[in-house]
């Protein structure tokens, strides 16, 4: 089994590395001080097995698993016990051990993640790499968003408006505006059908928000967005109109 | 405190290999002294939310020089400072002193 380590605390990852070298089908292949950077990873790379610590500054190990739409399985490391009926509700986590891990209590978690069937057997790194565009992830109904090596959770049904700027995008959403590095294509294909749509070719609206239409213009909050001519009719299609 | 940190649990860890329990014992001399500092720093402007995760990191390092009330009062200490309570301070700093002391001889 190939696998990663994510810990922030590097007598944790050293540590974990020495239990791996005792087991001869387990093969560290990367570890990385935050969930970010092992993000950037899993999107070129497979793995079979992660060992995950929870609470790390700014983006916990929960918050990781909820990134990946095929995680592999994970068996999660924490100096903390009090997370374990959380850890059981994703169908990915195997085990979870608590700090300081010992070899006996160690094999019997490998035992338990190779006696686990594959969870996203068809899982690959294009699948991720595929669904996970630059700057931007999703789940179903929260969109993940990369700034400045944060994932910061947007609930999509808050957006407002998404305006092409250039290599980045300004997503207004009810509380705040966030700028991330992509385009509006990639975040089209991140977001559902039946609330978003494309009216010009710098802007997306959240068509739920729209609060009035006028010729070649709809009003959200206080802003007047542009309707293309050529999107106009597939917008009066989606409203619902007396 | 009748506890005394001892190597126990990274000579089982290492089993055998003086490269490998020489390198854990150089990270952990590097990583303590910043956690411990950073714990401090949090403890003494009163940010005790802050100061409770830095008690949790600790944890895992207490728990490694064989620590079994010490860890305990850790897990205490770390849920009360998220309370707001720093009552068992004093007690916590015994282990991080014996710890640091310990650090210093080995």
């Amino acid at each position: 089994m190939n696998c990663i380590i994510i810990d922030d605390e590097e007598t944790a990852r050293v540590i974990i590395q020495q239990l791996c070298s005792q087991v001869e089908e387990l093969s560290v292949i990367e570890e990385f001080p935050n969930a970010i950077q092992a993000i950037k990873f899993l999107n070129k790379e497979k793995v079979d097995l992660i060992f995950l610590d929870i609470h790390m500054p700014d983006f916990t190990g929960f918050d990781f698993i909820q990134t990946l739409k095929n995680p592999p399985k994970i068996i999660l490391t924490t100096s903390d016990k009090n997370f374990a009926l959380e850890a059981f509700e994703y169908e990915c986590i195997v085990d979870y051990l608590v700090k300081p891990i010992t070899l006996p209590r160690f094999l019997k978690a490998i035992q338990k993640a190779e006696s686990t069937p594959d969870i996203n057997p068809a899982s690959t790194t294009q699948d991720q790499s595929e669904n996970e565009t630059a700057g931007i992830s999703s789940g179903e109904n929260d969109l993940y968003i990369n700034i400045d090596r944060r994932l910061i959770k947007i609930d999509m049904s808050t957006i407002l408006v998404i305006e092409a700027k250039g290599d980045y995008i300004l997503i207004k959403t009810e509380k705040q505006n966030y700028t991330v590095h992509s385009t509006l294509k990639k975040i089209e294909e991140k977001l559902p059908n039946d609330l978003f749509l494309k009216v010009h070719r710098s802007y997306i609206i959240n068509i739920k928000k729209i609060i009035d239409i006028e010729d070649n213009s709809v009003l959200i909050e206080k802003d007047v967005i542009p309707v293309s001519r050529s999107n106009r009719s597939e917008l009066m299609k989606r409203l619902n109109l007396l | 405190m009748t506890e005394t940190p001892n190597l126990i649990y990274i000579k089982e860890l290492a089993a055998g290999s003086d490269t490998f329990e020489q390198k854990l014992i150089n990270i952990v001399k590097r990583e303590f002294p910043e956690e411990q500092k950073e714990f401090l720093a949090n403890y003494n402007s009163k940010s005790f939310t802050k100061a409770a995760e830095n008690v949790h990191k600790l944890k895992h390092k207490i728990g490694m020089f064989g620590f079994e009330t010490g860890y305990q009062v850790a897990i205490d200490f770390e849920e009360e400072l998220k309370e707001n309570n720093p009552s068992l301070f004093t007690e916590f700093m015994l282990i991080l002193d014996a710890i640091e002391n310990f650090l210093k001889i080995i």
